[in-house]
């Protein structure tokens, strides 16, 4: 095991699981993201994620493109899926 | 994919009364909930659990599932000293006391006995928590599945469940590590997770084991990659981080 950098603040896509039923209806955390800048297909549970005091950032684990952001402001949640390639 | 923007119309949020407490450890207390309309659960899900100040300020936090399928929610919550909601139901939260839950949440990190594979389940503090929901679901399902658990704490008082998980069950083995300090005569691991011990604790990758690993985000990201160079292939690793710990 080395000691390559990780963040310990990182949570991963359970975290958000309530999240995305609040926006998609239905459990996605067992849905695969594929990233739109490196191709990378990974369960969404399993994709890196911050949750600083403003909103919420998805990453790819492989390449760190942003695949997902959600920000709530007022009761309205804004989703930005442009980093992703596909969901489902 | 394109974006949106989405009001909270999907009223999801239930309202939970606080039943019966046990204090686990001097940070850790069980809570049960009860939740009308709770729909049950699956063992290893989670739910996001929302606190409403008197000003209106919201807080939210997802905490594990402690609790088997079919059993009362309970939910085990562990003392995060800077918190916004966990100093609240370790330390004020009473019998009564409301307070609102959503889900439960999850469909990737959870385990049914129908799964045959043998069980590597690897717990970092209180990453215990969705593990003694699957560990309660095998003993109720009266599955022979073999599981081995490793379970990292920092001393002996720190051991979440220690009766719970120390009673002799056939088919579990238990390995405690404890990180930081040790009672007299301890015979256990007294290290941080490595490879040595994974190579003694674990099921080799020939047995087709699957891996369950909690805990704070660096626990998971060492036992997840020593699982992987022990040939273990990563979709068999499933896995769970709380973020930071002083683990």
């Amino acid at each position: 095991m080395d000691d390559t950098a990780l963040d310990d603040t990182a949570l991963d896509g359970n975290a958000i699981g309530g999240l995305l039923i609040e926006i998609f209806g239905t459990e996605m955390t067992a849905a695969v993201g594929t990233c739109g800048s490196c191709g990378t297909a990974s369960r969404v549970a399993e994709l890196a994620v911050y949750m600083p005091a403003l909103g919420t950032v998805v990453r790819c684990r492989s390449c760190d493109a942003v695949l997902m952001a959600f920000v709530r402001v007022r009761g309205v949640t804004c989703v930005d899926l442009e980093g992703l390639a596909s969901l489902g | 994919m394109a974006g949106t923007a989405v009001r909270g119309r999907l009223n999801t949020w239930l309202t939970a009364t606080v039943g019966a407490v046990t204090e686990e450890t001097a940070r850790a207390r069980t809570l049960m909930l009860d939740v009308p309309g709770w729909a049950g659960h699956r063992a290893g899900q989670h739910v996001d659990v929302r606190l409403t100040a008197e000003d209106g300020y919201q807080a939210e936090r997802a905490y594990s599932i402690a609790s088997a399928p079919g059993e009362p929610l309970a939910i085990t919550v562990d003392l995060v000293d800077d918190g916004e909601v966990s100093p609240w139901l370790t330390r004020e939260a009473r019998p009564g006391d409301l307070m609102e839950v959503r889900g439960p949440i999850g469909g990737y990190f959870v385990w049914e006995p129908g799964l045959s594979a043998p069980l590597l389940l690897a717990a970092g503090g209180s990453g215990i928590v969705p593990l003694r929901s699957m560990l309660r679901l095998r003993a109720q399902a009266g599955s022979q599945v073999p599981v081995r658990l490793l379970y990292s704490s920092r001393s002996l008082d720190d051991v979440i469940y220690r009766a719970e998980i120390d009673t002799a069950t056939a088919g579990v083995t238990v390995f405690h590590t404890l990180t930081r300090s040790q009672p007299p005569g301890w015979t256990g691991y007294a290290r941080r997770v490595d490879e040595r011990m994974l190579t003694e604790v674990a099921w080799k990758a020939a047995d087709k084991p699957l891996a369950y690993v909690c805990g704070p985000t660096s626990f998971v990201e060492s036992v997840a990659a020593g699982l992987v160079e022990l040939g273990y292939p990563p979709v068999r690793v499933r896995t769970e981080r709380f973020g930071a710990s002083g683990l």
